[in-house]
């Protein structure tokens, strides 16, 4: 790997996890985002799901993409994940099924979540298909790690609980009750409300991050000068 | 070059929202006789609560703090979210409900003048959405005695249910899912003359203090009008369609927050249409939700839902009912 796909990568990495974030900055995406991040445990499988669809939907695209004629390339790309959910929605029944009942329709309409199609035609159809793999796991990743945090955040506010249904990925494991057991639970946490003002509230935690960094960045040793 | 308005009234934030405070002294003097003195520890840890928050997101936010604390309206949005709650409540669902609406609800927009949402209401939704049970546990007219009431309010564990009961609008829901028809219901004592024992006394020391807004300009007359007068007319449908399943017009005006929500909740110049045309649709819209939750939503009022629902109408209502400018005809371009 030479210096440039180096810069590529890191590029395409950066992008992903915070820069051009899924979540928190290109706000696609938003219906699984907000509809099962009510538990972490629920979060994670569902975005782990997405991470997987993307990155295969993303190298296959790309890979085809010499061959895909230009006016239907839409309803090919959606094919071709659907074709991928289908495999996934049956390996979840299959292996996960407890988790599956939970997940019920929001697995299949991985199809329809706009973020998969828009990094597909945004990107896969025009690089090669490791860095679009590349590309689109970075993309889910970044998906995964905001709706980790939204999860936790909304079962912990919720429930007073963590990793509550571990069980149904790892049998065995026990969800952590951190408030003790006499904690009443903000139910609004766990309503679709609460998706909406947790996400509103990491979205301000980001914008005030980035503001900060850029005002650091422009006028660097402040306090330096006036002194 | 002088432009109109010349004549100016020496109004400032504080006076307004002092006036409020006065308006809101009968009903809760009307409430304490009634219900028992917990509301003054509702009132106080909200007003804490309030002005804590207050101070706190100004400081975050680089404003000055001294202005805004004193102009009165932090603590104007306290009483009316204790106001809205049942007495009992413990503290820190009150507290909780107060420093949502001062944070998310008001500071998080922009402060004073910039929140969307009527702030006492997003506390109320918030907490009868998170704690149903405990937002429905209102003291009964037996009022039991201070220290009582004061350990419910800052005590532990809540101990029985013999001194709480359902509010009128709670039972009318309930007798009505147990099968019982509107009329039959409201001859329980509980009922009171017209909407339920004390809570008449309650809503009328509401409109009195509304009254005295009205007449001191505070508000207009558009609001109260239009909230009352469509609260009037649909209950009344209702009722003459089928008056065993729902509750006479009576019932309706003086039960629940009805006068407390039409002179003192839908008046908010912040969160409410501002064009007079715009503030009798914004009322009305207001009365007609709050009677479908009450009539067939699962809570048993609806003000505050309602209101947070027209407040979301709030732009474009504005919009479409902006009167001509002076000079201009309908339809031409201003």
């Amino acid at each position: 790997m030479n210096a440039d796909d180096r810069a590529l990568y890191g590029d395409i990495t950066r992008k992903g996890l915070w820069e051009n974030n899924t979540a928190l900055v290109q706000l696609l995406g938003l219906c699984p985002l907000l509809a099962v991040s009510t538990s972490f445990v629920n979060a994670v499988s569902l975005s782990l799901a997405t991470v997987l669809v993307m990155a295969l939907s993303g190298g296959t695209v790309a890979a085809l993409r010499t061959l895909i004629p230009h006016e239907i390339r839409i309803p090919v790309f959606i094919l071709i994940i659907a074709a991928l959910v289908t495999c996934l929605d049956l390996a979840f029944n299959a292996w996960l099924h407890d988790l599956y009942l939970v997940l019920g329709i929001f697995i299949p309409l991985i199809v329809t979540n706009c973020i998969v199609l828009a990094r597909v035609e945004a990107f896969a159809a025009k690089n090669s298909p490791l860095a679009a793999a590349w590309d689109g796991a970075a993309m889910g990743i970044g998906l995964l790690w905001v709706l980790a945090l939204l999860g936790s955040v909304r079962e912990l506010v919720g429930a007073g609980t963590l990793f509550g249904g571990i069980d149904m990925v790892i049998p065995g494991a026990h969800a952590l009750q951190v408030f003790g057991e006499h904690y009443r639970g903000l139910l609004i946490a766990i309503l679709p409300p609460g998706a909406f003002i947790f996400l509103g509230l990491l979205v301000a935690a980001r914008n005030a991050w980035v503001t900060r960094a850029q005002a650091r960045a422009t006028h660097p040793p402040a306090a330096a000068v006036s002194a | 070059m002088y432009n109109s308005p010349y004549l100016r009234q020496n109004t400032s934030v504080r006076r307004v929202m002092g006036t409020v405070l006065v308006a809101m002294l009968p009903a809760i003097a009307v409430q304490v006789w009634l219900f028992g003195p917990a509301l003054i520890a509702q009132l106080a840890i909200a007003s804490l609560t309030a002005l804590a928050c207050e101070a706190a997101m100004l400081g975050l936010r680089g404003r000055p703090v001294a202005p805004a604390l004193t102009d009165l309206s932090a603590l104007v949005t306290a009483w009316l979210i204790a106001v809205c709650l049942p007495p009992l409540l413990p503290w820190w669902a009150t507290m909780l409900g107060t420093a949502f609406a001062l944070i998310i609800g008001k500071h998080l927009y922009g402060g004073l003048g910039q929140n969307p949402f009527n702030p006492a209401m997003l506390a109320y939704a918030l907490l009868i959405v998170s704690f149903p049970a405990l937002m429905s546990q209102w003291p009964g007219l037996q009022a039991t005695d201070a220290a009582t009431q004061f350990g419910w309010v800052f005590g532990g564990e809540r101990m029985v249910d013999g001194i709480t009961g359902a509010t009128p609008l709670d039972a009318l829901r309930t007798g009505l899912l147990t099968g019982g028809d509107a009329t039959s219901v409201m001859q329980s004592p509980a009922f009171g003359h017209v909407a339920g024992a004390g809570w008449e006394w309650v809503a009328l020391a509401w409109a009195a203090g509304g009254l005295l807004l009205l007449a001191l300009r505070i508000i207009t007359w558009h609001i109260p009008v239009a909230f009352i007068g469509a609260m009037a007319l649909v209950s009344a449908i209702g009722w003459l369609i089928a008056p065993a399943q729902f509750a006479s017009p009576a019932f309706h005006l003086l039960a629940g927050g009805t006068l407390m929500g039409a002179f003192f909740i839908a008046t908010d110049p912040v969160s409410g249409a501002t064009t007079p045309r715009g503030k009798l649709i914004f009322a009305a819209g207001i009365a007609l939700i709050a009677w479908l939750i009450r009539a067939f939503g699962a809570y048993p009022d609806g003000i505050a839902f309602a209101v947070l629902l027209m407040n979301i109408c709030v732009p474009l209502i504005d919009l479409k009912t902006q009167p001509p400018v002076f000079g201009h005809k309908k339809g031409d371009a201003p």
